[in-house]
């Protein structure tokens, strides 16, 4: 049944018209609003590629249906800084050279943030934990692990 | 910078430089008169094929080889700024446009740096040096007197310089690359060599980089594929009634055992292609994959073919004080990129455009041609980046359904693969079985060696079967499962050696490439049994390769390794005897036996109790000649190390008579955070040699190394991949 949802993402309110309030939220950021960071990796919350927050906790928005959204504050990895100035975590993430090919870089970042929101100063065990069901497949995770690192001293 | 190299002296002692003076200058000046750029020529010996540089100085480069997340599109721009001598910044790069780019083979094999990155090196060479010659010639000054920095050409004596922009701006070099330009002597790089950030990350971490995923075109409907019931079942009967009933949905693709459904949005197109109807045919082609290694002992033998052949091993090897034998096997792999294959095409007035994140454009395009019954002018491939690539995985094959579709609707049309389309449709690597021989004499040295390689046949051409062909019966080609013979043939200098590749006639999944193909099967092979014969002959592995070694580069390569990792001699060390044993173990190759030198050593902790292999970390000392970005190199070092011990350990495709069953990450699981290894790398720079390959070479050593430091542990032999803990407990009941 058509709706019409009011999503408020980075900080924009937009009204979106779907002709499906169980579409997964991932699909209307992409498909309606354009953004890039969120990537569809498997549709199954099983990779971590399409993370977002909403309201603050990192959410698999590729399982998420868009209506759940509705009235929440929706955060990608385009409005995790600002544009004049990267969060520290996009920050580390080049000056640690963190990437291969990139794709699950977003997953990586967003649910790294909700980490170090909620613990300033991890210790590797617990990046890696944090970390664990969000899957690489370039082998890129040592840098990974340094670059969140990294974003907590930064941080600190 | 002076140019030392073009001094008067020197410039007259190379013939070379003369021809570029008067045959060089001379086209690019007619080019002037004309006033008129002629159309991008993609030939491969032309320096336009390769090089572009307009009014402004701003030079553009023309790639075939892509970046498929490996870093190169940084790679190549070094390598292009620094033999024309601008800054990066003024370098731009197209890579992988059938219209634009030279058709230098797919990026694959570690060859974009090697056989890539040195086209365009010599063709910026060549364009450097007509430009040399027509600034002198400008400037009034003999040829030797010029040198040249940032794109501007100025006289020894001083005075205003002629930019590069103010030459050629714009218009065509005109000219054959010149395989005797000289190149800049590596003493005065100050791009190549040096860890330059990459371009794309900023981008990729912050949402601005556009993804092939992200690719749009004005119209664009989406579509989903609809795949048969069993790998190869017919099509029975369709029905979309409910499908159409969707909001969004447009219409139903068909044609024999190809189904799409097409809609106005992506999430219209999945819930179309749930509502649609098929009923399929049954088929149980597939082997049981509890028999995979006797279907493929069984498996009809087209030839053997001998690929290393020293001495006469069949009257060695009884000769010999003692024999040894060993099967290994290596499980069927699959591609599984974090992203699933995505293309969009569009057909228009005959003229087909497909965005795709192939790894191979200008074969696509030849596919598609076949495919589709066009002429491959008509067809143009343009590379977008995707997720990674690490061979010839399903982008291909989203390429072509999506051609088809373009084609048979008349709009443009993305297609992006569901994550089951992706682990079950995409090619796999084979599976491989692999018989060792060996006769070691008094003193425990080799005196015969032989490894027979089963794997699929190798028809002529490279291609692999398009999904859209073999499912709507147009015209297809064989599948090459890729070179996979190499590295059946060993680095060491015993007096008689054998190396064959059984070809089998079938194998139970089109295979293709797919990161070290055959590599690293076949050095796993080799590595483990040199392993085994070291065992039989009580040598420390390394100082028993070492004495077989008779290669002083390859020596450096290995000492390099073990002076890292610290390593003491094995064989007397205690196992531990609790239910956590520690173990090291060693691997080496020369890739191919004539490219990179790795040698690595994997620290592993076996679980008796439950038969968990960890690899704790892992010493990787690499010589690939010339180091062009030293960060990029290790990147990469990381990524081959820790994909493929998820590859050693973990992966393992599995299936059913009728179907692949490896369907999402829980059915065919990866490495994840808190298992994945240290790596500690030594890079062996040789700037004045040529570079080779590193996207592959440290990945063929890895599942050997591991079995190695398995053995050291507990003192079993792991001959089948991956090691799981099943496997690994039930070696150590029988040992």
């Amino acid at each position: 049944m058509a709706a019409t949802l009011n999503l408020t993402v980075n900080g924009k309110s937009h009204d979106l018209r779907v002709d499906d309030p169980q579409m997964p939220l991932l699909l209307a950021l992409r498909g309606d609003l354009g953004l890039h960071g969120p990537r569809f990796g498997c549709g199954l919350a099983q990779c971590g590629s399409c993370t977002v927050h909403v309201d603050g906790r990192a959410v698999r928005s590729c399982t998420f249906p868009v209506a759940q959204a509705a009235g929440k504050k929706v955060v990608t990895l385009e409005g995790l800084g600002t544009s004049s100035k990267l969060h520290p975590l996009q920050e580390a993430f080049i000056q640690e050279q963190a990437v291969q090919c990139g794709y699950c870089i977003n997953g990586m970042i967003m649910q790294a943030a909700e980490l170090l929101a909620k613990n300033r100063r991890p210790n590797e065990s617990e990046i890696r934990e944090a970390l664990a069901n969000n899957l690489c497949r370039c082998g890129t995770h040592l840098r990974i692990i340094r670059a969140v690192k990294r974003a907590s001293e930064m941080m600190a | 910078m002076l140019m030392e190299k073009f001094s008067r002296r020197d410039f007259l002692k190379s013939s070379g430089a003369l021809v570029v003076t008067f045959s060089l200058a001379h086209p690019l000046a007619q080019a002037a008169e004309k006033g008129k750029a002629a159309a991008k020529t993609v030939a491969l010996d032309q320096v336009d094929g390769f090089v572009a540089i307009d009014a402004k100085g701003r030079v553009t480069v023309y790639s075939g080889k892509v970046d498929l997340g490996t870093g190169i599109f940084t790679a190549l721009t070094q390598i292009a700024a620094e033999e024309l001598y601008v800054p990066m910044e003024r370098v731009s790069l197209v890579e992988g446009d059938t219209a634009l780019t030279p058709d230098q083979g797919n990026t694959w094999g570690s060859l974009s740096i090697q056989i890539g990155g040195m086209q365009l090196r010599q063709a910026c060479a060549t364009a450097r040096e007509a430009l040399l010659a027509q600034g002198a010639s400008k400037l009034g000054v003999q040829r030797g007197d010029v040198s040249v920095k940032d794109g501007v050409i100025s006289a020894r004596t001083g005075g205003k310089g002629v930019t590069y922009g103010q030459l050629v701006g714009g218009r065509n070099f005109e000219m054959k690359v010149d395989g005797k330009a000289p190149l800049k002597p590596p003493s005065e790089y100050t791009i190549v060599g040096r860890s330059v950030n990459r371009l794309d990350i900023p981008g990729k971490v912050t949402g601005r980089f556009t993804y092939m995923h992200d690719f749009r075109r004005r119209g664009m409907l989406h579509a989903r594929i609809v795949r048969p019931a069993a790998m190869k079942a017919d099509l029975l009967s369709l029905d979309d009634s409910a499908a159409k009933k969707i909001p969004g949905y447009v219409t139903t693709v068909r044609k024999g055992n190809f189904v799409a459904a097409v809609a106005r949005n992506e999430w219209a197109a999945i819930r179309g292609a749930g509502a649609i109807k098929a009923s399929w045919s049954k088929w149980e082609g597939l082997p049981e994959k509890s028999r995979t290694w006797e279907h493929v002992r069984n498996t009809k033998v087209v030839r053997d073919e001998s690929f290393q052949k020293v001495g006469d091993t069949a009257k060695a090897m009884p000769t010999g004080a003692r024999q040894l034998s060993a099967t290994y096997d290596f499980a069927v792999h699959t591609h599984a990129g974090m992203g699933p294959s995505c293309a969009v095409a569009e057909y228009q007035g005959g003229k087909l455009s497909v965005w795709t994140s192939s790894q191979a454009t200008h074969m696509l395009r030849r596919q598609l041609a076949k495919m589709l019954d066009m002429k491959a002018d008509d067809i143009r491939c343009l590379y977008v980046e995707g997720s990674g690539c690490y061979g010839r995985n399903g982008h291909e094959d989203a390429a072509a359904e999506a051609a088809l579709i373009a084609r048979e609707i008349g709009k443009p049309v993305r297609l992006q693969w569901s994550r089951a389309d992706e682990q079950v449709w995409s090619p796999k690597g084979p599976p491989t079985l692999l018989e060792n021989r060996a006769a070691l004499d008094a003193n425990g040295n080799v005196v015969a060696w032989e490894i027979t390689g089963y794997m699929p046949n190798r028809p002529k051409g490279f291609e692999v079967t398009l999904t859209a062909a073999e499912l709507s019966g147009l015209p297809k080609d064989t599948a090459f499962p890729g070179n996979i013979f190499q590295s059946l043939a060993v680095p060491y200098t015993f007096p008689n050696i054998q190396a064959t590749a059984r070809w089998l006639a079938e194998t139970p999944f089109k295979p293709s490439w797919i990161r070290t193909p055959g590599r690293m099967q076949n050095t796993y092979a080799n590595e483990c049994f040199m392993d085994e014969c070291a065992a039989a002959a009580g040598a420390d592995p390394i100082e028993y390769r070492l004495r077989q070694l008779k290669d002083a580069r390859g020596a450096e390569c290995v000492d390099r390794c073990v002076r890292m990792a610290n390593w003491t001699p094995r064989g007397k060390t205690p196992r531990d005897k609790g239910d956590i044993a520690r173990g090291r173990g060693f691997s080496y190759t020369k890739y191919e036996l004539v490219r990179t030198y790795v040698a690595v050593v994997a620290d592993v902790t076996v679980n008796r109790r439950t038969g968990q292999v960890k690899v704790e970390r892992t010493y990787v000392a690499h010589d690939c000649g010339q180091i062009i970005n030293p960060d990029g190199l290790r990147n990469q070092i990381d990524g081959n190390v820790v994909q493929t011990v998820s590859r050693t350990l973990i992966e393992d495709l599995q299936w059913d008579r009728s179907m692949v069953t490896s369907v999402d990450w829980k059915s065919y699981p990866i490495l994840k955070f808190p298992d994945v290894p240290e790596v500690y790398i030594d890079l062996i720079d040789r700037p004045t040699e040529r570079p080779w390959g590193a996207g592959e070479p440290a990945a063929a050593v890895v599942p050997s190394a591991i079995a190695n430091a398995i053995y050291d542990a507990v003192g079993v032999r792991m001959r089948s991949v991956p090691f799981t803990p099943d496997k690994v407990l039930a070696a150590l009941k029988t040992a």
